[in-house]
This record gives structure tokens, C-alpha cells and sequence, in this order.
């Protein structure tokens, strides 16, 4: 089972899509030019301190708010390995899946951390953080195979494809 | 064992019972892609290696959000959606007739029963005429775009019972945002809600409107009305069978049933900066404010500009508060005009605008800057939604934001 470890940063509550990337950078022409804005109107100094392999832990309803899937792309492309939180809002959940951004749901382990610990999660078991182990349930089965496939874009190419 | 409406909508749709958990594929009636988006779903849609669309009259575009333009790269948006339509065939697109949630029901792309996806999250809104519709982002929509189907699970359903005769100062708004207070911003999160009760059968089409558009804020799918009479009109159709049959059955299983007296609702406000941080305006009393915004799919249609046009009927809008008012579609507009409605707010003071997004996406028209407070009729109250992080954002009733404006703070409509 595939297992990461990476340093990690603490959010609160319902972390929402405004918060993650404001509007007024949508319309930029790519997902990268948008990464310096991500977090802005909360933490504007976060974009800039992530590094590559860190790991978000945040509270409840991460992501909600608007449908942009800017939202998990930016996330992906500032390098954040995963996230994990006590609950996910909808639309934010089913954008990441399909951008192959792996979410963690826990509920614990969010009360118990401080910003800058290292944790360690292996995948569809346990998050590992101080010698204590939080267990984690696996993702359905149909989302697996989406996230099998290099997310919902590989999928439909080899759709595609296998029509001939 | 009886059914809730979201289980008979996607029953009918897949030809089979279904019960909340079951993870099911379903044909989509109709798509919305606006302009923010297209861009976007133009490139996945390709990259996905599709050569068609799967039925180009079920898909429809609109610009809203930059519409008209504010800033230079803004016209890219338009260039490609254009292109995109050219290229497979679409006709369905409006480049400046309104709101994206406004014209779907509006010009007739949404009827009961349907199941509907957009790029935007208030999509929720068409629940107003009993059809399944919630957002979603775009690589989702390039693959609907290809396949015309989407894997969904079915959610359970929270019942919100309403009976009784609402107070005169109390709107649609008002409901939604209660409940949304009582819920919280997560309390319906993968469910459905579904609204009974006779306040809501007595309800116009565009108050259920309000409500629908708002679900999303306590993080639900979708926000279910059983068509009736009013809605068959609104659609201009006749009802069959099937779309009377949308209606929760007695006997269906909901995981939570919520009841409200319509006496015990009093005008609410969402404070900054969670859309469920809802207080009586009575408690909030006196706060200065800077600008209010009458408009958005929330509350931009003629009842609204009518209620604000009421309140505000040979009255001035105080000399340091900028109103602004921006209809949901031009059909409004062009109504609000005829019914003296405009002529009313004009000469109160207001700044009419075009119809469109407008301040509610805080791209243009009036946003504001550190310090300002702002009471709005759109749905969000988010931190920067309008301007900067240091923007508070009140969400109230059309009726609470008019009377707010003549008082240049917050007062009791």
C-alpha cells in the first residue's frame, strides 16, 4: 500500500472555494499563473510557504462554495500530496477525484495536530502522526477506478480510444 | 416503502428503483456551461479525444459573469465560447439576455422532472420546478459533453415542512437563510431537501426560486418543489402524470424531518463571513452601512425589484450609500421597466445596471474596499466576494436591503 510522509499545515472550517482562489483570478489564462492567489483572502503569505509533499489537514466542509475546479488544481499544482479533513463539501470533493487530488476524510486528527508536524499516511489504511494511528475507510469503487485511470480525463481518452 | 421525489426523478431517469447510497449512471437532459468555465470545458473536452457533442440542443452557453467585459482578457472567454458553438453545432446561447439560473427556467430549458448539470453551484436553483439539478466542475462537463451521462449517488433527503401565513416583512430570503442558520454550512451535504408545506404551495415560482438557488449554502445537491399549477405555468406546459407524481410519498424514509411555523420566521440576515452565521435584523439594528446590491439568481427577479420599488416609493436612498440594482434577465428588466418598477427605484436613487452577475461575483459594478459594508441580496457572503478580504458582506431580503438603503444602516423592513 502506497505510503507518504510530508510536513503539514492547519486550516479551519468550512474552508471555501473564495478562500482557495477569489474570483477575480479565474479568468487568468492558466492554473499556474493562479497559484500565488491561492489561500489570498485568508493566509496570503501560504501560497508562496508551501513546498512540494506538504500536506493540508483542515476542518469541516472543505471546499465549499462555488464549483470552480480551479479550486483542487490549484492545490495539486502548488504540490500538496493530500488533503485531509473532517469533511468535504460536494462539488469540491468530486473535482478533486477527477483531478486525481487524493482526500482524506478523518474527523480526529484535524483537534490533535499543530501546523509544521509530519505525518505519515498510508493510503486506504491509517494516517501516523506522534506514534498515534487514525484510521481511514477506503474510497467506493468506482471513484478508485477513476483515480486508476490518472483521473476522469485518462478515463474518457481511453474511452475514446477503445472506440476505434 | 414510499419514495422522496429525488429517488422517483432518478428512478424514472434509470428505469429502476432506487434508494439512498446507490451509485447509479444517469441521462442528462439538458447542460449550462457559462462563460467563466467554457474556456476550460472547450480544452478538457478535446483533450479527452471526443469529436462531437452528444446532443448539441441539449447543451446551452451563457455569458454572465463578465458580461459586459471589465477587464481585457475577459473577451477570450467569449472568443472561444464562440468558436466552441460554431465548431459543434450548439444554438442554444445567450451573450447578454441575464443570469445563467435565471434563463434556464426562463426560457423554458428546464422542465420537472429533468436532470440537470451546470458549472456553477447555484444550479440547484431549477429544484424550483421540481427537476433534479445541482453544479459541477468541468472536467465532469466535458465528459457529459462527450457521453451525455454522469455517475451520481443518491442522497438521502431532509423534508422542511412550512405551513402557515407568512409576516409582511418576511421574504423567500428570509426561509432559505433561516434554515441555512439552523443547518449549518455543512448540515446537508450530499442530501437532497426537499420543501412541503401550504406556505410553499402558496409561494410564487420565483420565491421558490430564492430558496432552491440558496441549498448549496448548507452544502445540499439539490432543493426539491413538487410542480403544481404554478410551476405548470411558469413552464408554460401541461403536467403529466409522472411530473404530478413528484411529490414525497407519506411513506417515504427521509433522514430528517425539519418543521416550521411561516408566523415564527422574522426578517434574518447572513452576517460576515459564513452564509450560516444568520442573526435577526432586529439584533443587528443600526450598523452603518456603505452600498447596498439588489439583484443576483437569488433575488434579482420582478418580485424583488418590486418589494425594493415598494419600500422605497417616494423615498431617497441615503446621500452616502450607493444602491445598485441589477435585474436577473433582460426579460425583468424589460418588465420592470413597463411596470414603472425602474421609474420608481430611478428616482429613489438607485444605480440601475445591466443584467448580469455583476457585483455578486465582485468582478464589477460596485466592489468595494477595506473597511465597507455592504448589505446584498446575492447568495455569498465569503471573505473577498465583493471586493476585499476586509469587505463585510450582510445577505438579506430585497425588502430588509431597500430599507436598509434609505436608512444608510441596518433596519427593520
Amino acid at each position: 500500500m502506497e505510503k507518504f510522509s510530508g510536513k503539514i499545515w492547519v486550516l479551519g472550517d468550512d474552508i471555501d472555494t473564495d478562500i482557495i482562489i477569489p474570483t477575480e483570478y479565474l479568468a487568468l489564462k492558466t492554473v499556474k499563473d493562479m497559484t500565488p492567489y491561492a489561500f489570498s483572502p485568508l493566509r496570503p503569505e501560504l501560497a508562496a510557504r508551501i513546498k512540494e509533499g506538504d500536506i493540508i489537514v483542515a476542518g469541516k466542509n472543505f471546499g465549499c462554495g462555488s464549483s470552480r475546479e480551479q479550486a483542487p488544481e490549484i492545490i495539486k499544482a502548488l504540490g500538496i500530496k493530500c488533503v485531509i479533513a473532517k469533511s468535504f463539501a460536494r462539488i469540491f470533493f468530486r473535482n478533486a477525484i477527477n483531478n486525481g487530488l487524493l482526500l482524506i476524510e478523518n474527523e480526529t486528527l484535524r483537534d490533535a495536530v499543530c501546523e509544521g508536524d509530519k505525518i505519515t499516511v498510508t493510503i486506504n489504511e491509517a494516517i501516523e502522526h506522534k506514534g498515534i494511528q487514525y484510521p481511514i475507510t477506503s474510497l467506493p469503487e468506482n471513484l478508485v477506478e477513476i483515480i486508476k485511470a490518472g483521473g476522469l480525463v485518462k478515463a474518457m481518452q481511453k474511452l475514446n480510444n477503445s472506440k476505434g | 416503502m414510499g419514495s422522496t421525489i429525488i429517488e422517483k426523478i432518478v428512478g424514472n431517469n434509470v428505469g429502476k428503483n432506487v434508494k439512498p447510497g446507490d451509485i447509479v449512471t444517469v441521462n442528462v437532459d439538458r447542460v449550462m456551461i457559462h462563460d467563466i468555465f467554457i474556456p476550460f470545458v472547450a480544452s478538457k473536452f478535446e483533450e479527452m479525444g471526443f469529436q462531437k457533442l452528444w446532443d448539441a440542443d441539449k447543451a446551452v452557453l451563457i455569458y454572465d459573469h463578465l458580461v459586459p467585459a471589465s477587464q481585457i482578457d475577459d473577451t477570450r472567454h467569449f472568443k472561444v465560447g464562440n468558436a466552441f458553438v460554431e465548431k459543434y453545432g450548439m444554438k442554444n446561447i445567450h451573450r447578454s439576455d441575464g443570469i445563467c439560473h435565471q434563463l434556464m427556467t426562463e426560457a423554458g430549458y428546464v422542465k420537472p422532472g429533468n436532470i440537470v448539470f451546470g458549472t456553477d453551484s447555484h444550479t440547484t436553483t431549477y429544484g424550483c420546478v421540481g427537476a433534479f439539478s445541482s453544479g459541477i466542475g468541468y472536467t465532469e462537463m466535458a465528459s457529459i459533453l462527450g457521453t451525455g451521462t454522469l455517475w451520481i449517488r443518491v442522497p438521502e433527503t431532509i423534508k422542511v415542512n412550512i405551513s402557515g401565513k407568512l409576516p409582511g416583512n418576511v421574504m423567500a430570503k428570509d426561509i432559505i437563510l433561516k434554515l441555512i442558520g439552523d443547518l449549518g454550512a455543512d448540515g446537508a451535504t450530499y442530501k437532497a431537501l426537499e420543501f412541503t408545506g401550504d406556505t410553499v404551495e402558496n409561494m410564487s415560482v420565483a420565491s421558490r426560486m430564492s430558496m432552491s438557488n440558496m441549498a448549496i449554502e448548507a452544502g445540499a445537491k439539490c432543493a426539491l418543489f413538487t410542480p403544481d399549477e404554478k410551476t405548470a405555468e411558469y413552464c408554460g406546459i401541461e403536467l403529466t402524470d409522472k411530473e404530478k407524481d413528484l411529490v414525497g410519498d407519506a411513506d417515504a424514509e427521509y433522514c430528517q424531518v425539519i418543521n416550521y411555523k411561516a408566523e415564527d420566521f422574522v426578517p434574518v440576515m447572513a452576517c460576515p463571513s459564513n452564509v450560516d452565521n444568520v442573526k435577526p435584523v432586529s439584533e443587528l439594528e443600526g450598523t452603518e452601512i456603505d452600498q447596498v446590491f439588489i439583484g443576483s439568481c437569488t433575488n434579482g427577479r420582478l418580485e424583488d425589484l418590486m418589494a425594493a420599488a415598494e419600500i422605497l416609493k417616494g423615498k431617497k436612498v441615503a446621500s452616502f450609500v450607493k444602491l445598485i440594482v441589477t435585474p436577473a434577465s433582460r426579460k425583468i428588466y424589460r418588465e420592470a421597466v413597463e411596470n414603472g418598477t425602474m421609474a420608481v427605484l430611478a428616482e429613489a436613487g438607485a444605480i440601475i445596471t445591466h443584467p448580469s452577475c455583476g457585483l455578486c461575483c465582485g468582478r464589477t459594478g460596485g466592489i468595494l474596499t477595506d473597511g465597507e459594508r455592504v448589505v446584498a441580496t446575492n447568495n455569498r457572503n465569503f471573505l473577498g466576494r465583493m471586493g476585499t478580504s476586509k469587505v463585510e458582506i450582510y445577505l438579506a431580503s430585497p425588502k430588509s436591503a431597500a430599507a436598509c438603503a434609505v436608512s444608510g444602516k441596518i433596519v427593520m423592513p
